[in-house]
């Protein structure tokens, strides 16, 4: 569930807000966004692709809460972490040229099962 | 109703209600049939539904040809007779022709390790936000965060659709036709990207009449880490798994493996036959499988580590909305495309595996949109002067309106009938019969209560609750009446494959569930 909202890096644009399919984000005017509705994150990660400035945090939990310390997240690298992973810029889709999922198709060029 | 709310009333050609790939190839096809088209999604066009959080392989084969042959045959194999063979082949040819489409709109297929452009597998969140502006190029109106509660009919036609906004404002939709594009029906289990798909179109479709087909096939559970939700089944190919003990579990089919023994204590996994290649194609091609490991300091090539199976319905399962070729309901003017329509014609008895699902996302989203344009444009001036008042017979006024606890609480039901293993991955006569008194029983509770609120979320919480509990009637209804272990509807009291052709099953109605065969 998303765990992590910085206050030093959010720059209140709401994409997290309008990016989150189950709407557990609330906006307020002038103010970072807040976590409104908790059960209702589906730890799908999307908000934090979103997020132009990095500044999410989604532990992988389903259902425990997971206590989080921004510094110790910069610190092992996972604040953006899937942005990168996948090579997007800002909040444009990029880098899918360097996907490699051929490797799991079959020899006969079958996708792999799911 | 907040004062800030819109009331948003529209008229358009063309309505989908959905836009996960078969919503927007819908939209996508309609509009460049010259059709206006309004996208009405329960969360963001882009972000929502099983694809965007995902990924998917799909089947990009030429249309002759020897690979063609193969995927026919493979498919043939695992349908286990209910497959058919025309239906695959429109598929994969229509498929194969729209993907090169996506690299003009700006998607990058990769090459492969021999130089050639590979484009069997999509990655969600950039192929959905390509959709995504594709559509709005194309003049899509999209209404986002906007869940569809009720189809419009006038007589026997379907006429529009409305729902409710994020801030609780109505919106409503006049439309010469409506594409059902809601996904598949995962109950809330939070296994990857599918928690608003809670079959609110099949819901909604069965209350305008249409029939559907395939429920029974619906034993689809997804592997994940024990505390996570990532539902990749892709890793667990090169997994050796072990119980408490250490010791290795064998079997044949991993999902039986599982189920047979995680009722029992742990079961863990270890990614130990990928070879660094396989493993590099794994970090470079689904990231999305290492965020729940990385995150706990696991390394999957390396430790051991729990696993669970979550409930995916009928995600990767089949049933759905019956349709003919062109995507059409038995209702006129209604139009079912990808997860919400039965892939029983292209996938038979078992779904997951080898990509026919988001492959069929894109064929029959093409023929949903194309075929609505065409209903819609038949109909003229017409179109909007037919009458319209909401499809749906529950929330008469005779009970309270429910509270949020009567919601969950039916939610509930839904779920302790659907999840475990013991009852669902394989099912029996005396259990299914329990459960469907259960579920009857919360059915005619929901139908009884009164309206909602103007809240928007108890509003939709409500008709997911409804649309749960009526997906669970139809599997359960429809596995009783399939006497026989056939793919993913396995049967503890008939544990074999029936010999000779198999029918294929349609259930319909709501408060009295009725499943006759057809062929
Ligand atoms: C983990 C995982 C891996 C998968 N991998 C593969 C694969 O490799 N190959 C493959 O072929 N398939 C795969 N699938 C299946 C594939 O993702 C689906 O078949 C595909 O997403 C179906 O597309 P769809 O548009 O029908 O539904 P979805 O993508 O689920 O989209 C449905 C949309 O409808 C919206 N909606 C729901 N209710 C309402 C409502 N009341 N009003 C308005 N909108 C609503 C949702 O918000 C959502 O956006 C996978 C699925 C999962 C879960």
């Amino acid at each position: 569930m998303i765990e992590l909202i910085s206050r030093d890096r959010c720059i209140k644009c709401d994409a997290c807000v309008e990016a989150c399919p189950d709407n557990v984000f609330d906006s307020r005017p002038h103010e970072i966004p807040v976590i409104a509705r908790l059960e209702d994150c589906q730890t799908c990660f999307l908000c934090e692709l979103y997020c132009p400035t990095d500044a999410l945090y989604v532990s992988p939990l389903r259902d425990d809460r997971e206590r989080v310390d921004e510094a110790a997240l910069i610190a092992r690298g996972l604040l953006g972490s899937y942005r990168r992973a996948l090579g997007w810029r800002g909040l444009k889709a990029s880098g899918t040229e360097g996907d490699l999922s051929h490797r799991l198709a079959e020899p006969d060029g079958t996708p792999h099962p799911q | 109703m907040s004062p800030m709310a819109d009331d948003i009333r529209l008229t358009t050609d063309v309505l989908v209600l959905g836009g996960g790939p078969a919503g927007a190839w819908a939209a996508i096809a309609a509009a460049e049939s010259g059709a206006s088209v309004v996208l009405a999604d329960k969360g963001r066009v882009g972000t929502s539904g099983a694809t965007a959080a995902a990924n998917t392989a799909v089947i990009d084969v030429a249309p002759d040809g020897k690979s063609c042959e193969h995927v026919l045959k493979r498919r043939l194999d695992k349908g286990l007779g209910l497959v058919r063979p025309d239906w695959v082949e429109r598929m994969v040819d229509e498929t194969h022709s729209q993907l090169g489409r996506l690299a003009g709109w700006g998607y990058a297929f990769p090459t492969d390790d021999r130089g050639a452009l590979y484009r069997g597998s999509l990655r969600g969140p950039d192929y959905m936000q390509i959709l995504r502006r594709r559509a709005q190029k194309l003049g899509v109106k999209l209404l986002d965060h906007s869940p569809a509660l009720d189809l419009l009919v006038g007589g026997d036609e379907v006429v529009g659709g409305r729902g409710v906004g994020r801030k609780g404002g109505p919106w409503q939709v006049r439309a010469g036709a409506v594409v059902v594009a809601t996904g598949g029906c995962a109950f809330m289990s939070k296994a990857l990207g599918t928690y608003g798909l809670t079959g609110d179109g099949l819901l909604m479709a069965a209350e305008a009449g249409a029939a559907l087909s395939g429920m029974e096939f619906s034993g689809q559970y997804g592997i994940s880490h024990v505390a996570a939700t990532v539902t990749k089944n892709l890793i667990y190919d090169w997994a050796t798994f072990s119980d408490e003990s250490g010791r290795t579990l064998e079997g044949e089919d991993i999902f039986e493996l599982l189920a047979e023994h995680l009722p029992r204590g742990p079961v863990y996994a270890i990614v130990d036959k990928a070879t660094p290649s396989i493993q590099e194609g794994l970090r470079r091609g689904q990231p999305n499988i290492f965020l729940p490991l990385d995150r706990q300091g696991v390394d999957p090539f390396r430790q051991r580590f729990p696993v669970t199976l979550r409930y995916e319905g009928t995600v990767r399962g089949v049933g759905g909305l019956a349709i003919s070729k062109n995507g059409a309901t038995s209702v006129p003017g209604l139009y079912a495309a990808g997860d919400a329509a039965s892939r029983e014609p292209v996938v038979g008895a078992v779904s997951g595996g080898g990509g026919p699902n988001s492959t069929w996302a894109i064929a029959s989203g093409v023929w949903a949109g194309r075929s609505a344009a065409a209903h819609s444009a038949k109909l003229g001036a017409h179109a909007h002067e037919r009458r319209a008042e909401p499809a749906r017979r529950d929330g008469s006024l005779e009970g309270g309106a429910p509270a949020p606890e009567d919601v969950t609480a039916w939610i509930g039901v839904a779920q302790s009938e659907m999840f475990p293993l013991e009852r669902n991955f394989t099912r029996d006569e005396a259990a299914m019969r329990g459960s469907l008194d259960r579920l009857g029983a919360a059915w005619r509770a929901i139908r009884a209560a009164g309206p909602a609120s103007h809240d928007a979320r108890l509003l939709r919480r409500r008709r997911e609750a409804a649309a749960m509990l009526a997906a669970a009637r139809w599997i359960y209804a429809s596995a009783l009446e399939r006497r026989e272990t056939r793919g993913i509807h396995r049967r503890r009291d008939y544990p074999q494959l029936s010999p000779g052709a198999p029918a294929r099953l349609e259930a319909r109605g709501l408060d009295r569930v009725a499943v006759e065969s057809a062929r």
